[in-house]
């Protein structure tokens, strides 16, 4: 099973690199002359298609992981603390996502929990002076409580009245769009900023760089590690993840067996919406330093496809949460390079997921034989 | 199987008996509850907290029209007075009418909405004036693309798929009236080409969901990140170093309906509008008609029902979604043409910013019926228009708490705040046949 769906998973980037490439090939200006005189001259087009697609794919590379045209090492191995930068509020806010899948509930509304965690850690963050160490531990405890209440909000109403937590998540996070909008206008947030952009971060509850000031990873990444542990912990080793996990699987039975579903739910989006709301905060005092509209990014839709792409698992998830780090660090570096659009990456995610999400429709393309007793569809 | 997604189902397990029986008993006062805390807050915050001595004027005119009406002008204060007293009236009476086991009719809460925020109106203008035609008309135009993703949204749904992908499909709808529209020069071929763009990614979300039991709303988030990726790159790649040629489209003009556009007020708000807003005028009896007037429409609701019945009864399950994936893709497709060749002619990244979660929000709270669906449209069209028009005036409300309104509503309603709300039971559920 795991190693039909290593491959499975192998294929699916496959796939969505030959896909991704045509589409650059396709839109490529010295591409689209060849292919003019395509029956004169075929050859000319293929290899106009094979460089552009080799450039593009190259640079993705240096970007992501190493730039092996760099003069020194620190400049050649910096893509790759960028793409850790990335990653880190991704992994963390999408180990809350797979919380809440393996628990049966769908948490869209992780971007909304980001944003509520940078509101609040934020707002700990520039208005209290406390000693160091203490400011930006209660920043960080801070953005975890506000991920939770969103989360919350959407748990409590889930077991309470049946409200599904879907359109429930997808709604907060709007109100918390338009909730940030607003705090950036008002004076506690922005200070005396003419702009929406809150005050700067207090140095002491900003998270320190882990490798010097050369490169821009902070501790965050640290926490990403421990959170991840912490979540393979709780998720196979607790007795609440075993509940959890019960009620994910079999909602009906979990209850015959004496685990209240209710309570279940409303302690997953708790949790879920903790993590992300820990994500929000990691970004904002490592990476951002203060609140802008934007801080969120897409952060929380981002962590919904890392789930997905790993599968659920802590340890899947850091990987494909460096995957997907390492895309989008990739992603703005081709575009500087080849000038081909950043956009090609979201794609690339998009049609990763889609077949890994499908393993059926994989196996029917490379003529793979179904493994025996494999369920179909099986994505989460 | 589909372990990801909970049924939103009422579960009458947890809820004990006895509470059930007492609630059957007593006469249900939640609708009066909520009308006298707003009708209360009509009085005391509209009414009495109105400043005094000034006027609230609106406009009833655009500039154009044929038939010019001179601005209402009515005194803040009283006037807003009057409308809370109106609204504690209304309340009263459905308080009384819930004491004796009748049902409020739903005219009079419309009735009760329309002067509650007729009430905040003149509160909020106090002392200055605003357009109600280009209030009117400016909601009327936000919430055609929402009424046609919720109308998608409905297609979808009543025949047992979710369709996340909503606002994907108004995306690459916007992107292909917009280019089709730029190349050929004809506004109604890209008309032709949005439906057809939407029908594209309804293929995809067929194909996953129907064909391999994919969770429906893991294809539906993949999908929009999809058209999102797709749009975005090819309007960089190509969109942007050929504006000229491929992103100027014409822009389609107003065609007034004779007679009826003579209407005052209300004539130039509907019907000296577009083709694509007749066509959501259509769309909405066509489709009203064909899902609860027509065999084809039980059969479809029954494969969202029960699917097992239906199958059992001789109805292809699979083929009927299918079918219905495509037709819902293609309308909410259409409704993104909208956003380019029917409004703002040249296509922008991301363009469609949310507004499929918006329709999405839109159909539930219409319960999942094209009539409903464009009610709560237009009211999210109505809270977006005010927000922006509120802004310019500098209201005591923040517009970002005008905006949050449509969201705010969206989840009282499926919490059951504000009726209850029921999705097609088998929706989100994949039909294995075995």
């Amino acid at each position: 099973m795991s190693t039909g769906n290593a491959m499975v998973t192998v294929l699916a980037f496959v796939l969505a690199l030959v896909i991704g490439g045509v589409l650059i090939a396709a839109v490529d200006p010295d591409v689209t002359k060849a292919a003019g005189y395509f029956f004169s001259r075929p050859g000319d087009l293929l290899s106009a298609a094979w460089s552009a697609v080799a450039s593009a794919y190259a640079a993705l590379f240096r970007g992501a992981v190493f730039d092996y045209q760099a003069d020194t090492f620190a400049l050649a191995i910096r893509p790759l603390t960028e793409t850790m930068t990335t990653a880190t509020p991704l992994i963390i806010a999408s180990l809350g996502v797979a919380v809440a899948f393996r628990a049966g509930l769908f948490n869209i509304g992780a971007q909304g929990q980001v944003i509520l965690g940078a509101i609040v850690s934020g707002y700990i963050g520039f208005t209290y002076h406390l000693p160091a160490g203490v400011a930006v531990l209660l920043a960080l405890l801070g953005g975890i409580a506000g991920g939770a209440l969103w989360g919350g909000i959407a748990g409590v109403l889930k077991a309470r009245t049946g409200a599904h937590e879907v359109i429930v998540t997808i709604m907060l996070n709007y109100v918390a769009t338009n909730l940030l909008a607003w705090l950036l206008t008002t004076k506690a947030f922005i200070g005396t900023n003419g702009e929406p952009k809150s005050i700067t971060v207090l140095p002491h509850a900003q998270l320190p760089l882990l490798f010097g000031s050369q490169f821009r990873v902070t501790w965050g990444f640290v926490i990403a590690i421990l959170a991840s542990v912490a979540v393979w912990w709780l998720m196979s080793r607790s007795r609440l993840g075993f509940q959890l996990r019960a009620v994910g699987s079999n909602p009906a039975a979990s209850r015959t067996a004496g685990i209240s579903v209710q309570r279940m739910t409303i302690y997953v989006m708790l949790i879920s919406g903790a993590l992300a709301g820990l994500a929000g905060a990691v970004q904002l005092l490592g990476t951002s330093k203060y609140i802008t509209d934007g801080i969120a990014g897409t952060i929380g839709f981002d962590a919904i496809t890392v789930a997905l792409l790993g599968r659920s698992k802590p340890l899947g998830i850091f990987f494909a949460g460096l995957l997907y780090g390492g895309l989008s660090a990739g992603g703005r570096f081709m575009e500087v390079v080849t000038g081909t659009p950043i956009d090609i990456v979201l794609v690339l995610q998009a049609l990763v997921v889609l077949f890994v999400a499908a393993p059926a429709l994989v196996r029917t393309i490379f003529r793979i034989p179904a493994p025996s007793g494999e369920l179909k569809g099986a994505a989460a | 199987m589909s372990t990801v997604v909970e049924k939103p189902a009422p579960t009458p397990a947890p809820v004990p008996a006895p509470a059930a029986q007492s609630v059957s008993v007593r006469p249900s006062l939640r609708i009066p509850i909520i009308l006298g805390v707003l009708a209360l807050v009509a009085l005391a915050v509209f009414g009495f907290g109105a400043k005094s001595g000034v006027d609230s004027t609106f406009g009833l005119s655009l500039r154009a029209d044929a038939v010019q009406l001179s601005p209402l002008v009515v005194a803040s204060r009283p006037t807003a007075i009057v409308l809370g007293v109106l609204c504690v009236a209304i309340a009263a009476f459905a308080f009384w009418q819930a004491v004796k086991h009748r049902r409020t009719p739903a005219w009079l809460l419309a009735v009760f909405g329309v002067l509650w925020v007729f009430a905040f109106l003149v509160w909020a203008v106090a002392g200055k004036a605003t357009s109600l035609v280009d209030l009117l008309q400016g909601s009327l135009l936000l919430a055609v693309p929402l009424a046609f993703g919720a109308f998608g949204g409905v297609l979808c749904e009543r025949a047992g798929v979710v369709n996340i992908a909503i606002e994907g499909q108004l995306l690459v709808g916007a992107f292909a009236a917009a280019v089709v529209a730029s190349v050929t020069g004809n506004v109604y071929a890209g008309l032709l080409a949005a439906p057809v763009a939407g029908w594209l990614l309804g293929l995809l979300l067929a194909l996953f969901t129907v064909k391999y039991a994919v969770n429906q709303i893991i294809v539906g988030v993949v999908l929009n990140v999809l058209a999102v990726g797709l749009t975005s790159f090819l309007f960089s790649a190509v969109l942007k170093p050929n504006a000229a040629t491929l992103n100027t489209p014409p822009l389609m003009k107003p065609i007034g309906i004779p007679l009826l556009e003579k209407i005052p007020l209300l004539g130039p708000v509907l019907f000296d509008q577009t083709v694509i807003v007749y066509a959501m005028y259509v769309a909405v009896v066509v489709l009203t008609v064909l899902l609860f007037r027509t065999r084809w429409g039980l059969r479809v609701r029954a494969v969202g029902e029960h699917p097992e019945a239906a199958d059992t009864v001789g109805i292809d399950v699979n083929r009927t979604r299918w079918r219905n994936v495509l037709a819902g893709s293609a309308t909410a497709g259409f409704g993104g043409a909208f956003l380019t060749i029917g409004y703002v002619g040249q296509f922008g990244q991301e363009m469609s910013g949310g507004r499929g979660y918006i329709a999405l929000a839109a159909m539930i709270l219409g319960r999942w019926t094209p009539i409903g669906s464009l009610g709560a449209a237009l009211l999210f069209g109505f809270a977006t228009k005010l927000a922006s028009a509120l802004s310019v005036l500098g209201t005591p409300v923040p517009s970002q708490f005008m905006l949050m309104l449509p969201y705010v509503l969206t989840i009282f309603a499926v919490a059951g705040f504000v009726g209850r709300v029921r999705a097609p039971a088998a929706s989100g559920v994949p039909y294995l046949k075995g």
